[in-house]
């Protein structure tokens, strides 16, 4: 078994447009949700909230320096996560094509390393 | 030989590795021995025990102890029958549908289909691909990474996904076939090689899955194309269209063999795009080409794969069926 991150990136919006996006799809977020608990294959996850609440800390300059806003301005945004568990990449992209995300954004899938001893 | 070993050891760079330092052991001790009574099965126990030994001598690699208990038994149990034929043949199934996996990027899949499965080295797919050998070496290598990192398995895929994943794999030996095909430059040799390699690839799939209608579609469009090698050059090295040239230089047998590929995919029942093309080729390498027929094909095409050369091919093909002002009304 691996860990797969699953990362979720979407343009952001809000009102109406965010209201008609979402429409559809509050079943089948919830669908996913119970399948994937029932099956023990999420370790964890969440919704992040927008990036205009999103502090960025780095000391490449030197010294510690904090930025208002995300690390970079990018038209899609990191949105949510999934940290699953899965035994190769085609189960976890089975997972992936199941987030109702990817009908308005996408899903980006990454092996986690594995620092477990033998 | 590569393929069974990869399933055995689980790891492809490994199993790439190890056949590797077994050709080089063959190169050092058969011209001093002789070469064995069944040099295949030398070769097969001498990359096991090899990778044995490089997975004893990695400490970072995952599940170790598990591979190489696993590993020893089979050595162990190596006098029972050799290998069978049904194990080759899914071992190759798998590294192809592996090399193919549509997580990798079309270019990553077509040069890890050709080093693994055609055993071409990095220097001649480069040079086949008019890129330089360092750059389709990294290319190779971060496919492979990828696949050991990300943990692309080494199966055939599901019943469910099965369909897509045979025309991920069809598409991959088209690009190769086509890329030997249509080249107007770079070696000519090499480019011959590319049109081999596809249609011994386009072999191994008629074997693993004679029941896909486009495999033997594909199959047919590339024996159909190739029979007339010879012809389409002429002496100045000048490329000819096809109704220049002299017929009597096309492979006969080739053509008959891509005849009864294009039928026993018709009879199978279920129409693709390679298919089309297929028939399309075979009529029009008639001495009298029916164009409305053909025309009619690349309107069953167009809706298949909608691209601006198939609409371009159609109103050729209507011109050529109504006279020179029906095509471009088209």
């Amino acid at each position: 078994m691996s860990q797969y991150m699953l990362l979720l990136y979407a343009t952001e919006v809000e009102g109406e447009e965010l209201a008609e996006r979402e429409a559809d799809i509050p079943t089948l977020w919830l669908e996913l949700s119970r399948s994937l608990e029932e099956a023990g294959l999420v370790v964890a996850s969440g919704r992040l909230h927008p990036t205009s609440t999103a502090t960025t800390v780095s000391a490449i300059s030197g010294e510690a320096e904090l930025t208002d806003g995300p690390f970079a301005i990018t038209k899609e945004a990191l949105a949510g996560y999934y940290l699953i568990e899965a035994e190769n990449l085609d189960q976890a992209l089975g997972v992936a094509k199941r987030i109702p995300l990817i009908r308005y954004g996408r899903v980006e899938v990454r092996p986690v390393m594995d620092y477990s001893v033998e | 030989m590569l393929a069974t070993l990869i399933r055995h050891v689980g790891d492809f760079q490994l199993a790439e590795d190890a056949v590797q330092d077994a050709y080089a052991a063959a190169l050092t001790t058969w011209p001093r021995e002789g070469v064995p009574a069944n040099p295949g099965a030398w070769l097969t126990v001498t990359a096991r025990r090899r990778a044995i030994d490089r997975l004893r001598r990695d400490r970072s690699v995952a599940d170790r102890a598990e591979r190489l208990a696993d590993l020893v038994r089979l050595d162990q149990q190596e006098h029972k029958a050799m290998i069978d034929e049904s194990s080759i043949v899914d071992d190759r199934l798998r590294l192809i549908f592996t090399c193919c996996h549509p997580a990798l990027d079309v270019s990553a899949r077509v040069a890890l289909t050709l080093r693994a499965l055609g055993g071409l080295t990095t220097g001649e797919i480069a040079r086949a691909f008019l890129v330089a050998e360092p750059t389709m070496g990294k290319r190779i290598v971060r496919a492979k990474g990828k696949i050991a990192a990300a943990r692309i398995p080494y199966e055939v895929p599901a019943d469910e996904e099965l369909p897509d994943r045979v025309r991920g794999v069809l598409r991959v030996v088209y690009l190769i076939f086509n890329e030997g095909y249509s080249a107007t430059e770079g070696d000519r040799l090499v480019r011959d090689e590319l049109c081999d390699e596809a249609i011994r690839l386009g072999l191994l799939l008629r074997e693993l899955m004679p029941d896909d209608a486009e495999v033997w579609g594909l199959f047919a469009l590339m024996l159909l194309h190739d029979s007339r090698r010879a012809a389409r050059v002429d002496e100045r090295g000048r490329y000819l269209a096809l109704g220049e040239q002299d017929r009597s230089r096309w492979d006969q047998a080739r053509i008959q063999e891509g005849m009864r590929a294009l039928a026993r995919s018709v009879r199978l029942r279920h129409p693709g795009q390679y298919q089309l093309q297929a028939a399309i080729t075979a009529l029009q390498m008639e001495e009298e080409p029916d164009w409305r027929q053909i025309a009619d094909l690349y309107g069953a095409l167009a809706k298949l794969t909608p691209t601006a050369v198939v609409e371009l091919n159609r109103a050729v093909a209507v011109g050529f069926a109504d006279g020179p002002h029906a095509g471009s009304t088209c």
